[in-house]
């Protein structure tokens, strides 16, 4: 029997020589373009004599920033600038995932509630809010309510302890003392010591059904191990009252305006979406699971917290990380209204000062892109705990 | 001799189950709990409602030129009427206005007969648009050609500016995002692997420092001599922030098509593209329409994001009136009423997405 010729791919029609052929292109493609934009770049720096290099980052910024959570002097570095914006980028967008996440899963929940109004509430505020773009809401917040707010001088002020004005929110702020390092201490060992005693006793209910008061365990090592440590020790703190010094407070703690205008707008914003996807979620739960946990005899708020919530958990996770990231990406919006986060300190003043745009903009890029992909490490660790064992 | 069976006529449902009496019983007020709900949420309502619309409607002013008209602390609708046209046209030369005009409707025109139901011919009035309607817009908007003045795009800004920066950023990021959404699911590594950081990185970073980078960052790329303007700049960054996330939405679409699809198209001895462009994409493309939608209404939201790169579109025109010394004191009215803009817009998107979806649903989606 003859075997039939095997036929001769000719070699432009070869799917595999094909693809080879396509790659070697693309990649070609590729450093063509990034060895030409870079040498007109460095031919463009060298014309215009800008400097290259991280040498700037040594040399002294000499600007004032509004509001910094570490210390930060007009004398420090451009370095330190970086690092001031990025915690303050940070502590927004922290603020604002906690409140966003509980204003979210709320109005999401508050959506399926058989009241009527409840639901529809939640309804209107989720259509509302998210077809409006986000830099309007804070223009919104920022021009429109915070600032129509007294001068310092006619705060609104409460027992000469608390002013509310348009300079923002002056508290009453703690002064640690020597001792108060030892209060901390006891509080971060009550914190652990809660988790690890928390994670015994789940395993001794699941192992022997034996419960354990975790509730009462847990205030007692947390709140009342460090207040028995704080009165021992002689109540290590002292307040710092703000006063009106010429044209603004001086002392105590203070909420700024722009922070403020920020967060509520991220919260009011991103809420919307997160609203959406735990109404998607819970929906997914079937409405069999539902019955079944009534016909146990759990109370309603039992079925929402046991069986509902964990199940809608593994369909709400995914989509809550990307709420997560927008929202860190979004705080950046701060620029538009001076709250002084990474792109508003180091893009916008040193990259002004200094010039080298290259650079900035790459250390700038790589904040955000790491933190993109450690948020969404953290998630998926977690997504991947919650999610559905299958054999 | 037959006797038929003559049911007895049904009763009528308990009278404590109908009416509107019933209904309030068991949407508004079952249960204590819920009672106590429905009405403290009244009295929220009632508190701050009646206020807002006596400000708002009530005591607003509507009629008239003056901003000194209103000063009893009343709403001040005035600036709308006298500012229109500047919301609309910016700084466009007041004797071209016609040009924009014309870009206008043609681009309402034909949204308007894409988006409607039952006209013929649509596949070649789509492509008609897509590759017509940039064309139009930079000829009649930019001039410099056929006897009309040029008009430098340093003056495009209002509504106008708003509108063509999210058309041209619609019309170009849908064809990119498919070939990355390709790409990124190639069986070519080197393929695979451009695309997919293409898109990571994109999605990675905040579309202002995409722009700043495209405002900063571009000219000193480009060779000398070959200078885009602010507004081409703006737009580039744009196209690639939003052409990331579109792929992302096609990917999804592309993953949910069984591979029995394609098998079948290649069993019938169609070729890639043709397996993509006539089996997969039609099917993938239809899924995620919601998702497509989503990412064009993100993207019109976040043109207002140019305003802080110095451009003036039509929040910026809005702000611009809210500071100026001619109108003091309308920084609610003004922000209310940007908002109102821009939700107009959003929200018919978003409910003619979910009229396209029920339309196109033909039993994919299992419920």
């Amino acid at each position: 029997m003859n075997q039939p010729p095997k036929p001769r791919i000719k070699p432009w029609n070869d799917p595999r020589i094909r693809a080879w052929v396509f790659q070697i292109l693309a990649m070609a493609f590729v450093i063509w373009l990034a060895t030409t934009l870079f040498f007109n770049t460095l031919e463009n720096m060298e014309r215009r004599s800008i400097q290259t290099g991280f040498a700037f980052l040594d040399r002294t910024a000499g600007f004032g920033i509004l509001f910094s959570l570490i210390p930060y002097e007009e004398t420090d570095t451009y370095g330190r600038t970086f690092f001031v914006g990025l915690l303050n980028t940070m502590l927004v967008s922290g603020l604002g995932i906690v409140t966003a996440t509980l204003l979210g899963f709320v109005a999401g929940i508050a959506r399926l509630s058989s009241n009527w109004l409840v639901a529809r509430i939640a309804e209107v505020y989720v259509e509302i809010f998210r077809n409006i773009p986000l830099l309007l809401q804070i223009f919104f917040w920022y021009f429109a309510v915070l600032q129509a707010l007294p001068s310092p001088r006619e705060s609104i002020r409460f027992h000469d302890m608390v002013f509310l004005s348009k300079r923002g929110l002056y508290v009453p702020a703690p002064v640690a003392e020597p001792g108060m390092g030892w209060v901390t201490i006891a509080f971060v060992l009550g914190v652990v010591a809660t988790l690890l005693i928390g994670r015994w006793a789940r395993k001794r209910r699941e192992e022997t059904g034996q419960g354990f008061p975790i509730w009462r365990t847990a205030l007692g090592l947390v709140i009342g191990l460090p207040l028995v440590l704080f009165v021992l020790m002689g109540a290590p703190l002292s307040w710092s009252l703000p006063a009106l010094k010429g044209f603004n407070f001086v002392g105590g703690g203070v909420l700024l305006p722009e922070l403020v205008a920020l967060w509520f707008a991220l919260t009011i914003y991103t809420g919307t979406f997160i609203a959406e996807i735990v109404r998607s979620g819970i929906q997914a739960v079937s409405h069999g699971q539902t019955e079944a946990a009534a016909a146990l005899g759990l109370k309603r708020g039992q079925v929402t917290r046991l069986v509902v919530l964990p199940q809608a958990l593994r369909v709400i996770i995914p989509p809550l990380t990307s709420q997560y990231l927008n929202l860190t990406k979004n705080s950046s919006l701060a620029t538009a209204i001076g709250y002084p986060d990474l792109v508003n300190v180091f893009m916008g003043t040193t990259l002004n000062q200094t010039g080298q745009a290259v650079e900035v903009v790459a250390m700038t890029m790589g904040v955000y892109l790491t933190l993109s992909l450690a948020i969404s490490a953290v998630m998926n660790g977690y997504n991947r705990r919650v999610a559905l064992k299958e054999r | 001799m037959s006797e038929t069976f003559v049911p007895l006529p049904s009763l009528p449902p308990p009278s404590g189950s109908v009416g509107a009496g019933a209904w309030l019983r068991a949407r508004l007020f079952n249960g204590p709990v819920n009672s106590l709900l429905t009405l403290a949420i009244l009295w929220l309502l009632a508190s701050t409602l009646i206020p807002l619309l006596d400000w708002g409607l009530i005591r607003g002013h509507f009629v008239g030129r003056d901003p000194q008209a209103c000063r009893d602390g009343g709403a001040c609708w005035l600036f709308v009427g006298v500012r229109l046209k500047f919301f609309v046209y910016g700084f466009y030369p007041e004797a071209e206005l016609w040009r924009v005009n014309v870009v206008l409707f043609a681009a309402v025109a034909s949204i308007g007969t894409i988006a409607a139901p039952g006209v013929p011919g649509k596949r070649w009035i789509i492509p008609g648009a897509v590759v017509g309607m940039p064309i139009l817009t930079f000829v009649f908007m930019h001039g410099g050609m056929f006897g009309m003045p040029e008009v430098a795009t340093d003056q495009w800004s209002g509504l106008t500016l708003t509108l063509v920066l999210s058309i041209v950023g619609i019309v170009a990021a849908l064809p990119i995002g498919i070939v990355l959404a390709l790409g990124r699911r190639s069986k070519m590594m080197v393929i695979r692997l451009l695309c997919t950081v293409f898109i990571e990185v994109w999605r990675g970073v905040p579309l202002i420092s995409v722009l700043f980078m495209a405002s900063v960052m571009l000219p000193l790329f480009l060779p000398e001599g070959l200078q885009f303007s602010k507004v081409l700049r703006a737009m580039i960054g744009i196209v690639l922030f939003e052409s990331a996330y579109m792929a992302e939405v096609v990917r999804g679409g592309l993953q949910a098509i069984p591979r029995g699809q394609s098998e079948a198209a290649a069993a019938l001895g169609l070729g890639y593209w043709r397996t993509m462009g006539l089996v997969v994409m039609p099917q993938a493309l239809k899924l995620v329409i919601p998702g497509i939608v989503n990412t064009f209404i993100a993207l019109f939201k976040d043109t207002t994001l140019v305003l802080i790169i110095g451009l003036f579109d039509v929040l910026a025109t809005i702000h611009a009136t809210i500071v100026s010394a001619e109108w003091p004191n309308i920084a609610t009215e003004g922000y209310l009423f940007a908002a109102a803009v821009f939700w107009v817009f959003c929200f018919s998107m978003s409910r003619y997405s979910q009229a396209l979806e029920r339309k196109l649903n033909t039993g994919h989606k299992r419920n």
